[in-house]
């Protein structure tokens, strides 16, 4: 569904990514893990047209969307659930969601946005309460799914997550993520960045490890999770502490 | 044929059955991964790309890879004994060696994920050489450093098959278990096969009682003349399998029931094949040198390793379905390596025995015929003033010594022979090694 071929991206004279490659299949979760600063965030916006490569190519469906534009790559299935959630946290739940709907009205498919909300408040019945109340006002993991359920509302083919853990309780995480496994189940591919390598390789069926821009393993979520390397790396120093404390 | 005998089916369909676009960019993947570890992780890999300027970064396609330097057994050997392991030896929980302590070999370290990927590697190929749970594999490779036997047997527990590990030896007692334990597939060199069904006529045993229906070759090139023989003999199908052991041991390629060239698991290994003078690719489906790069090897990653070995890549679909490409039956070796009764054996690892044991090199010919379709292997050693060749006991003392530290040190068992000067200077014109069998 998705391939990233040898892909460079740099800031200015900072390169960022580096001859990075990688690939998604349809109806598989794919987790890209590493610590701060590796390249992850960036690699999303790459696919996401945010950002445009100097170098390298990225395939959605089997045509390039160097050129595509982002309006265009969500038009084409593929919806970012942002780093930070990036609610609107002046708007009511209810509204956030249908914001996400958008490119469904643009195609004059109004009624199924009815649907298709009704859909999500039953996924979440959280949001379903809380519908009239202001984002900000919900607590961080509300907020998670409130920015997972908005992704959705655009009808993906290929959900992309940008540390959906990030900063929540430990038991709010495992939801999170049990969510994400839900959505895969449902039917939806599943690009998933974690620092919390050990809770995503968890739900993924195979996870790629991006270092310094670069990477450096890859292979079935099960092997990576007995790789020692990943282990000395990872989870042993960095990732048991997140997985125990929940945080980063 | 291909009705009748295919296989229940594929160990991991996914992999094995991937469209050839899919496999070159899950290639591409692992060969950038593999690089930038090695490029961190190996000193000699290091210093190799910096000596050409080669960044992993900078790999495109994979193509980029004919820039990088080849690795050859030399720089294995060289390395000995953990020079090249990418990982640390904690991490490692199996070692496998080439070569006996006269000479000091070659050792490969495999971690968990490689044990278990090489066991994966090697279910794929008994499946498709018809290979289920259902069989009771008798393995008679050796056990022990070799790759060959451990290869065979821990794919074939994976597999839910049942194994005997028999190891190599004793015939009498291979034929009574295959008898009684109702052996399905025996797994062995083709000339040991033979062996067993000459061994099983002359006891006048009903070959057609046996349930054996199906036997795994490997460890040495040979005929399809032997092939028919085995089958026709056993009423079996007869599948080649292609082993590397620096590489991983058997699991690299094997014959589907097609028995149209051994596919190869390109996922993991990835081939060239170039002209073994000019090391230059050469044309697709043209006959050159296997190389072969590691894909997903934690300890022991190679990069472009000679194999030494002659063939041809078919990238062909074959009836079977998997979509690997097959590379051709060996033929021929391009160095002095000889195998002889299954184990590689260079006539350097003889004379390193040879110097041992006389204390200086003597001047010697190395003689290997079948006989009974059995490898027979004979030193011809030089004796000087130095050895008391004129006290019978004493020479028979040094040849008796000569032939047990060739047998302990090698893993094969010589007929040695002491022979005068003058005997030597009459032979020597044939070289050191006199190779009977291929004629």
């Amino acid at each position: 569904m998705l391939t990233v071929r040898t892909l460079d991206v740099a800031y200015g004279a900072i390169t960022v990514l580096r001859g990075v490659s990688l690939h998604v299949k349809a109806g598989e979760v794919v987790a890209i893990v590493g610590a701060n600063g590796a390249g992850k965030t960036t690699l999303l916006k790459a696919v996401t047209g945010l950002v445009h490569p100097t170098r390298g190519d990225i395939w959605l469906g089997g045509s390039s969307i160097l050129s595509t534009g982002t309006a265009g790559i969500v038009a084409a299935g593929c919806s970012l659930v942002p780093e930070g959630r990036q609610i609107f946290g002046d708007l009511s739940v209810r509204d956030n969601l249908l914001l996400g709907g958008y490119v469904q009205y643009r195609r004059g498919k109004a009624a199924e946005v009815d649907a298709d909300l009704k859909r999500v408040l039953d996924m979440f019945p959280i949001l379903g309460k809380r519908s009239s109340q202001l984002g900000g006002t919900l607590s961080g993991g509300e907020q998670q799914m409130l920015a997972i359920g908005r992704a959705l509302m655009a009808r993906p083919t290929l959900l992309m997550l940008d540390e959906p853990s990030m900063g929540l309780a430990p038991l709010i995480v495992k939801e999170i993520f049990e969510v994400i496994s839900r959505i895969s189940k449902a039917g939806c591919t599943v690009l998933l960045v974690e620092q919390n390598a050990r809770g995503a390789l968890k739900i993924a069926s195979r996870g790629y490890v991006l270092e310094t821009g670069r990477i450096v393993l890859e292979g079935s979520a099960e092997d990576l999770l007995a790789s020692s390397e990943m282990q000395r790396a990872y989870l042993g120093r960095d990732v048991n502490v997140d997985s125990e404390r929940g945080t980063p | 044929m291909s009705a009748t005998l295919s296989p229940a089916g594929f160990w991991q369909p996914d992999e094995e059955c991937m469209h050839r676009e899919d496999l070159g960019q899950l290639q591409l993947e692992r060969l950038q991964a593999t690089l930038s570890r090695v490029a961190r992780s190996v000193p000699f890999y290091r210093k190799a790309f910096e000596a050409i300027g080669f960044d992993p970064d900078d790999l495109r396609s994979l193509d980029d890879l004919r820039k990088l330097p080849f690795t050859t057994k030399a720089d294995l050997a060289e390395a000995y004994p953990y020079g090249l392991l990418a990982v640390p030896l904690r991490e490692v929980v199996r070692l496998h060696g080439t070569g006996g302590s006269g000479t000091s070999g070659i050792v490969m370290g495999y971690t968990r994920n490689d044990i278990k990927t090489w066991a994966n590697l090697m279910a794929r190929l008994l499946v498709a050489e018809g290979v289920s749970k259902d069989d009771v594999l008798q393995i008679t490779f050796d056990y022990g450093l070799f790759t060959g036997a451990f290869g065979v047997h821990f794919a074939a527990e994976r597999l839910g098959a049942s194994v005997i590990p028999i190891s190599s030896g004793n015939t009498k007692r291979q034929i009574k278990i295959m008898v009684d334990y109702k052996t399905t597939a025996l797994v062995s060199t083709p000339s040991y096969a033979l062996h067993l069904i000459g061994a099983m006529r002359a006891a006048n045993l009903n070959m057609n009682a046996l349930s054996l229906r199906r036997v795994l070759v490997g460890g040495e090139p040979f005929a399809e003349e032997t092939r028919r023989q085995i089958q026709e003999a056993l009423h079996v199908t007869v599948t080649d399998n292609y082993s590397v052991s620096e590489l991983l041991g058997p699991g690299v390629a094997a014959e589907c029931l097609e028995r149209d060239g051994l596919h190869l698991n390109e996922d993991h290994f990835l081939p060239e094949i170039v002209d073994p003078v000019t090391l230059a690719p050469v044309p697709p489906g043209a006959e050159g040198e296997l190389v072969l790069t590691s894909l997903t090897k934690e300890a022991f990653p190679l990069i472009r390793f000679r194999t030494r070995d002659l063939t041809t890549l078919e990238t062909r679909p074959c009836p079977c379905g998997r979509t690997s490409a097959r590379i051709r039956r060996m033929e021929a070796r391009t160095d002095d390596m000889l195998i002889i009764k299954g184990v590689n054996l260079f006539p350097a690892q003889v004379e390193a025995v040879l110097a041992d044991v006389a204390r200086s090199v003597p001047r010697f010919q190395l003689v290997v015929e079948r006989r009974e379709a059995l490898d027979v292997a004979t030193v011809l050693v030089e004796v000087s003033e130095s050895v008391f060749f004129d006290e019978m006991r004493r020479q028979a003392g040094y040849r008796d010594l000569l032939r047990h530290r060739l047998a302990s040190d090698l893993g094969v068992s010589f007929e040695v022979k002491l022979v005068e000067r003058s005997t030597m200077d009459g032979l020597a014109a044939k070289g050191k090694v006199v190779d009977l069998r291929r004629r």
